[in-house]
Formats: C-alpha cells, structure tokens, sequence
C-alpha cells in the first residue's frame, strides 16, 4: 500500500507543502480584497504558522494516543478547541502590526470564517493522522501475529518430531529383533523399557513442572535403551546432591539436552563414551550440567544437528521470559551445557 | 566363495545380519567393523565383494566412507531412517534393508545380490550417482571427508578456500594446506551450497566469502582475489555468475 510506505520525513515534508500552499492561497485572497501585498502575506503567514501548530500537536496526540470508537467526539471538541484557539491568536495578534482601521474591520468580520476553515483544516488535519496511525499499528499487530503463529507451529513441529524419534524407535526395535534371538530375556526386557519410555513420552504436557527425580526416572528408561543399542561404548554417570530430587523443572527439558550429548559423544569419536549427568542447588536456582566427549577439530557444525539445544533455550525463555538459564562450553574435548531453572 | 564385511556401529544391528547370514553358506563373513574408518581399513585389506553397512555411523557415515573408497565392492545397506538416503537408496542401491528388516527381506537383498553378481555387471557408475543423491543431504554437504595418506581428515566446508581441478581429482585448498579427493568438479558444482561456491571457471570453484578483490585481466576475464592472497582466474561465464550472486 502505497500509504504505509510514507517514511515521518516524507509525511512532514508534505505538510509543510500544504501549509505554504494554504498561506499562499490566504495571501491571495486577501490581496484580492484589496489590501497591499504586505498586510496580506503577513496575515496568512501568521494564521498559516498558527494552523500549522494546531495540527503538529492534533497529529503528535493522535500518534500516541488513537481514539476508540465513542471518544471521537472528544477529538471534534478537541479540533473546535484548537480552532478557536487560532483564531483567537490571530485576533489577537494581527493588530498589533497596525495596518490601519479597514484592515482591523475586515480582520473582526472575517473572525467566523477564519474560525471555520480552520476548523475544517484542522479536523482535516486529525482524520489523516488517525487512519495513518491507526494503520500503522494495524500492521504491526498483524505482523506480530504472523510471527507468534509462526512460532506456534515450529513448536507444534518440533514437539511431534520430538516424540516420534524415529531414528531412536528403529534402532531400538532394531536391537530388539537381534536379542530376540539369542537372549529373549533382555529382548523382554528392553520391550519393556521401550514402551514405558513412550507411554512417559505421550502422557507428558509440556507446560507441567515436574520433580528433578521424576524427570531422571523417565530419562534413566532412555539412557538405559541407548546402552543395549550400543554397548559398552556409552557409560553415564547421574548425581544429585542432597535435596535437589525435589526441585521442579518442565518435563522432557533434559530429554534433547541428554539425546544431543549422546549423539555427539557417540558419533563424534570411537572411543568408549561416559555421558554425566548432574544436578546441584543454588541460590533458589536447580542447576543441571550435562557433559559429553567430543572432537572439536572434526566436530560437525552444531546448528545443522538439532534444534535440540536451541529449543531448549527457546523452551526456557517461554516459560521463565529469561534468555541466560541455558548456557554451553566447550573446552578439552568436553563440551558442557548448564541450565538453571528458577525454584519458585 | 562370497565374501563380505559388516559395518555398522550397533553391535546388535551386526549380530541381526550375522544370524540372517547362517542361511547362505556361500557368503563368508571376514570382519566386523564398529566405525567408518575400521571398515575403510577392512575394505582395503580384504577387497570384499559385498559390504553390509550402516549409515549413521561415528566419525564418517557410511556414504563418506564409501567416498573414499577407490574401487567400491558391492553394498547393501541397512539403516533406520534417513529421507535423503532413502531417496538416494531408492534410485541406485543393489538394495537397502530399513531397520528393523525381516529374514525374508533380507533373503530378498541377498537374492537381488547374486543375481547381480552371476550377471557380472561391476556398478562403480551405480555407486558414483548414489553418493552424488546422498551427498545432497543436509548433513552431508557440511563437510568434505578426504583420505591424506592412510589418515582420514574431515574438513568443515566453511574452512575450504576454493577447490581447483586436479586431472582426475579436485583439490580442496584450506588453510592448512591442499587436499586431493576422487570426485569431479561437477559433483561438486552440484553439492556445494550454491550461496556459498561459485564455480567462476572449468577449473576452479571458489567460496564466495573468502572473495575479497576482483580485478580485470586479460579480455573477458578476471581475476578473483581471496583473503588468502590466491589469486583465481574468472571466465567469463564465471564473471558472469558472480555478477549475479554479488549483485553488482
């Protein structure tokens, strides 16, 4: 639309077009009347300033300020007002520069048309700036929305792609089909496992705070899955000191955090993998540390991997409207990610 | 006498194709192999003709291995779930098993095998177009994994300054010095993220962001300069190209 374009500068530009027009315009009509040039270019230049003042403070108010529906009748009183006042300045005004009595009789009959065209500009005046604002902010609204819809579905996405895991469940079922073989016991076993993981998985909302220990209980299903799948590579360690089981934190927040640590301690090198896991309290924060091996000389780039950590990140800010709860290192092949989440 | 190698980095996923193997005593299993590299060392000890292996594996996944491979033997793959090598099986594999496969199924891979084997149609061309369609994958093109001597070294494509044709081979210059790989030019025009390579001539593809000068020379033709100081020859196709993806 050709209006939203319009840059302050230009809009400004435009006005001051208009004012030097209508002084132009007054100048004329007044010369017309039969006064010389001087007393008519001095009468429209003040009355033009004087208008010109009355619509930048009617266009300043209504850009911070747009009028609901049943108030526009305080922006008509609000133009009547400023009207007046103009045409009070220059009743007031004109006479001292002593043009002479004729001019002083005109200036008096004149009042109440002055009165009006100010009126009809100023009010003219206001209902330009109000659909220009009330546009503007149209737009942003809208635009807003657009962004948080937007946001709204990458989570939905991201949730489902979450829960699915397809690479996890194929795998496992994978290892299920070996052990079923040769050690149907741990095949039971894992089959077990696996859907007690899925069923925490579905039955998880996203929005709940759950106890630390809870949230390790679902994660130790998981970790214990990995281990059938690959072995003696991966080894984990999860400590908690004292009472830090009790401290709540969002469900399914260490599930990526731990799944991303794995995936790279476990792609990155060939070696045996010990993932840990540890969880502290602090000044009224749970601090979990989650640290893996890795290779920094052949480490893939991380953001192509996974939304994991940055969905975290996104996750924590949404529910705690803070972007320094998560933060990662990465120093002597072990890469760190802490979080802190909040103990209300 | 069949014989083959399995590489795959889940022991258990090693152990399913072993126990599914029992049935064909013709095909010999010589080793397993836990990572790419071990199944690179394996391949080039042995010369197998027939490889299981696995996609997602540490280190290099199973197409960077084959990579490097000179004279790859025969694959059938086994893998869990990867659209972009789904896609790329689709089109060229001898077969690929999606896990968790059954032992029809596998019977089925290995039938298809043998009769491609009995037939004795070698199908280097077959792998060179399925490592072209895999290396499509986001993962992939991230990196370009190269054999220096019996290492393997994996470099990050943000650190490869530009790739120059090499006769049979291309040469990726980095920072640390030139490495050779088995690959055309047009593979690579075709892998590379086009926002980040610019192939600017028949011999040269160069990273847009290590451009730092382009001079004239000659008529036609220019010369781009990268932060490295290497100067590069642009046709004027290249030029071109450049144009464009500049906006100059």
């Amino acid at each position: 639309m050709a209006s939203s374009q319009l840059s302050p500068s230009k809009l400004f530009g435009a006005f001051a077009i208009c004012g030097v027009v209508w002084a132009a315009l007054q100048a004329y009509i007044i010369n017309s009347f039969g006064f010389v040039w001087v007393t008519a270019l001095t009468d429209s230049i003040l009355s033009a300033l004087l208008l010109s003042v009355a619509c930048w403070l009617i266009n300043n108010n209504l850009r911070y300020y747009q009028p609901d529906k049943g108030s526009y009748i305080y922006l008509i009183i609000w133009c009547a007002a400023l009207a007046g006042g103009c045409t009070a300045a220059a009743r007031w005004l004109l006479p001292l520069f002593d043009f002479g009595q004729v001019y002083l009789n005109f200036l008096q009959q004149s009042l109440t048309i002055r009165l009006f065209t100010d009126f009809l500009a100023i009010g003219w005046m206001a209902m330009i700036s109000a659909l220009f604002y009330s546009q503007l902010d149209h737009k942003k609204t809208e635009q807003r929305k657009t962004e948080a819809e937007k946001l709204a579905r990458d989570a939905e996405l991201y949730n489902l792609r979450q829960q699915l895991q397809p690479h996890f469940l194929f795998n496992s079922l994978n290892s299920i089909n070996a052990l079923i073989g040769f050690k149907p016991d741990q095949a039971r076993k894992m089959i077990h496992q696996l859907s007690d993981f899925l069923r925490g998985t579905l039955k998880k909302d996203d929005q709940l705070l759950v106890s630390l220990s809870d949230e390790l209980q679902h994660l130790n299903l998981y970790l214990e899955i990995e281990k059938v799948r690959f072995g003696h590579r991966l080894q984990t360690e999860i400590s908690c000191d004292g009472n830090c089981g009790e401290a709540l934190l969002p469900s399914m927040l260490l599930q990526p955090l731990v799944e991303n640590a794995i995936k790279f301690g476990l792609y990155d090198t060939t070696e045996a993998v010990t993932v840990s896991i540890r969880g502290e309290i602090e000044d009224q924060y749970l601090i979990i540390m989650i640290q893996n091996p890795y290779d920094p000389k052949t480490s893939r780039p991380r953001k192509g991997t996974g939304f994991g950590l940055s969905g975290v990140q996104r996750r924590l800010y949404l529910i705690f409207a803070r972007n320094d709860l998560m933060e990662t290192h990465a120093n002597d092949n072990i890469f760190t990610t802490i979080i802190k989440i909040p103990q209300l | 006498m069949i014989r083959a190698l399995i590489i795959d980095d889940e022991p258990l996923a090693r152990m399913v194709v072993l126990e599914y193997l029992q049935a064909f005593k013709q095909i010999e299993v010589l080793q397993e192999c836990g990572d790419g590299f071990e199944g690179l060392k394996a391949i080039q000890q042995h010369q197998p003709d027939l490889i299981f292996l696995d996609v997602q594996m540490p280190k290099i996944n199973g197409f960077e291995m084959l990579e490097l491979v000179e004279d790859p033997p025969a694959v059938i793959f086994a893998t869990a779930f990867d659209e972009y090598a789904i896609k790329a099986f689709e089109a060229h594999a001898i077969d690929y098993l999606l896990k968790p496969f059954s032992k029809e199924r596998f019977d089925k891979a290995i039938e298809k095998y043998l009769a491609q084997a009995t037939a004795a149609t070698p199908a280097p061309k077959q792998t060179e177009t399925l490592l072209e369609t895999a290396a499509q994958s986001p993962a992939q093109n991230e990196r370009i994994v190269v054999k220096t001597g019996t290492k393997v070294k994996i470099i990050a494509v943000q650190d490869v300054e530009y790739l120059q044709a090499d006769d049979d081979y291309v040469s990726v210059i980095t920072a640390e010095g030139a490495f050779l790989k088995n690959k055309t030019m047009n593979f690579f025009e075709k892998t590379l993220d086009p926002r980040q390579f610019i192939r600017v001539h028949r011999s040269y593809i160069i990273a847009i962001p290590q451009i730092t000068r382009l001079d004239p020379y000659e008529k036609d033709s220019h010369i781009a300069i990268l932060k490295s100081g290497a100067k590069i020859p642009v046709s004027k196709t290249g030029y071109a190209k450049l144009k464009q993806v500049l906006g100059i």
